[in-house]
């Protein structure tokens, strides 16, 4: 009998959160570091630009690429803080969240046989996307000693003559790791002299703590072969509005925005006239949010360091990866055991891959309530772990 | 006043009672220097008091609160100033502003009931030299009171996981 499903689809491990997720439906008073999203509602001006928009009966399909309303902004807006610059009419596609955009560039760029250097410690979607596209991802570690950031010399060695791009995530998920100019300039010559695409994910762009997000394709000539990923998820807490955007040269782009026309259609009109509001009018609420965050890992950071988990400074997104080296257990058991003995969910830092052994990923997009009687029942895990 | 300064008065103005550890976390400074620029600010007059914000609704004493407008001919050399410190020294008063638009000065009015409101701008405010006309708004219900929500809203569960 033949199988039903794919050969790739079965081959996709499953998300490693799997298991917490099912123990954590089954236990109350539960505190979930776990969460990859803020816990702020929406700015209601966002949410009432949307509300008005379908009261007006604006609920059909948009262009393709995205309403140019919203492009348009987009443009602006990349270019006023990031001096990022697109053809808001040939260089923009609005997606459905960043995961749309992260599939559709990978499609675009990557043959099967192609191999895609991952930035590791790494968000879960990147490698199941590259094999999907019959892709081979291969992982470059950035280590904790040089603040979670990717150096030149690492890259090199992964390059091979099968090699067609690298996927980059700064500010990053789970470590909170950033690059600078100078980071980027490193790492432009190995990009360049092996002709390869780099595909930038910068949703966490706004939550940079630290002087200011440098966007990688302004960085040297790397913007004629660098794709940029963004969205309004987590600088707006707009999750639930699956609102992103690929922008690219001309030529890349324009591939993008094939792929994306046959398997999505449009991004969803309501989200797009949201992300609209967001950037018109949504830069104070965005930058309290910001601040929140930023208050919230200074507290956070003290005291997982004070309990006796080592934890560098994450300059940005809203994640800590401490070490749980010093208690001698795995990531895996320790999370589970946090987890079962005091009510606390992280995240295992192998999840996101074999980089990641030895860490936990903490959300700290949660209350500062919530994080101070996280860090207690901690403290009292550690406790008993070793009387 | 530097940002970290700006930093503290915000959380205050949000909980007054943040202990100076608390403080020190969230901004990242020693308590001893979050202590210092506090009572800096304090001195400089920057930060008046330390209140809570009351539902007094909710607490159920019956009081009641208006707004009081009035229009006032200023003063040669004083403007509104002499006014408004004479109208601000009554108990009642509890905030006093000057305003653009129809009305100069904004009065926020406490009293047991709302006769005793009326009968005090009637017979305090009303009959005061350079206050040519008064209108009083009663608040009937208080929606929200600086930057809090009174009014029960229902929790939005998140996932307890995601990557």
């Amino acid at each position: 009998m033949k199988p039903f499903i794919s050969r790739v689809a079965h081959d996709i491990p499953p998300s490693g959160i799997r298991k917490f997720f099912d123990l954590v439906q089954d236990m109350e008073d539960v505190i979930s570091l776990g969460v990859g999203e803020p816990d702020f509602a929406t700015p209601w001006n966002i949410c009432e630009a949307a509300i008005y928009s379908i009261e007006k009966g604006v609920t059909s399909y948009t262009s393709n690429k995205g309403m140019p309303a919203l492009l348009q902004e987009i443009a602006r807006y990349l270019e006023e803080r990031f001096a990022l610059r697109y053809n808001p009419e040939r260089e923009i596609v609005a997606t459905s969240g960043v995961s749309e955009a992260l599939d559709i560039a990978i499609r675009t760029v990557v043959d099967p046989g192609d191999e895609v250097i991952i930035t590791e410690p790494a968000f879960v979607a990147y490698a199941p996307c590259v094999r999907l596209a019959g892709g081979t991802p291969v992982p470059v570690e950035c280590r904790v000693d040089n603040d979670f950031r990717l150096t030149a010399d690492s890259l090199a060695e992964c390059v091979t003559d099968r090699t067609k791009a690298v996927v980059v995530n700064f500010p990053n998920n789970p470590t909170g790791g950033v690059m600078g100019r100078a980071d980027y300039a490193a790492l432009a010559d190995v990009i360049t002299d092996h002709d390869l695409v780099l595909i930038s994910d910068e949703v966490y762009a706004e939550l940079t703590y630290e002087g200011s997000h440098t966007a990688a394709a302004t960085v040297g000539d790397l913007w004629e072969r660098t794709i940029t990923l963004n969205g309004f998820s987590k600088a707006y807490a707009m999750t639930g509005w699956r609102l992103g955007y690929l922008c690219a040269p001309d030529e890349i782009c324009q591939a993008a925005l094939k792929i994306h026309q046959y398997v999505m259609m449009c991004a969803p009109v309501m989200g797009q006239v949201a992300a609209r509001e967001a950037l018109r009018h949504g830069d104070r609420e965005r930058d309290e949010m910001v601040t929140e965050y930023k208050m919230r890992r200074n507290l956070f950071i003290r005291g997982l360091n004070r309990i006796g988990l080592p934890c560098h400074m994450p300059k940005g997104a809203f994640y800590a990866f401490p070490s749980v080296a010093p208690t001698g257990l795995s990531d895996q058991e320790f999370a589970e055991r946090l987890l079962t003995e005091q009510q606390v969910a992280v995240v295992p830092g192998s999840v996101f891959g074999a980089s990641g052994t030895g860490h936990i990923r903490c959300s700290y997009a949660t209350s500062r309530e919530n994080l101070q009687t996280a860090l207690s029942r901690m403290e009292a895990f550690l406790a008993d772990l070793s009387p | 006043m530097d940002e970290k300064d700006r930093l503290l008065l915000t959380l205050l103005d949000q909980n007054s009672r943040l202990p100076a550890s608390e403080l020190a976390e969230l901004t990242d400074l020693d308590e001893p220097d979050v202590k210092d620029r506090i009572r800096r600010m304090e001195e400089a007059g920057i930060i008046q008091q330390y209140t809570a914000v009351i539902n007094w609704e909710k607490a159920g004493d019956g009081e009641v609160s208006a707004i009081i407008e009035l229009k006032v001919s200023p003063e040669r050399d004083f403007g509104y100033d002499k006014v408004a410190e004479r109208i601000g020294r009554f108990k009642q008063v509890r905030s006093l502003r000057l305003v653009s638009g129809v009305y100069d000065l904004e009065l926020l009015v406490t009293g047991k009931n709302i006769h005793e409101v009326a009968r005090f701008v009637a017979e305090q405010i009303a009959p005061m030299d350079h206050i040519r006309e008064t209108a009083t708004v009663l608040i009937m219900k208080t929606y929200k009171e600086n930057g809090h929500i009174f009014y029960e809203r229902e929790e939005v569960e998140r996932l307890p996981l995601s990557i």
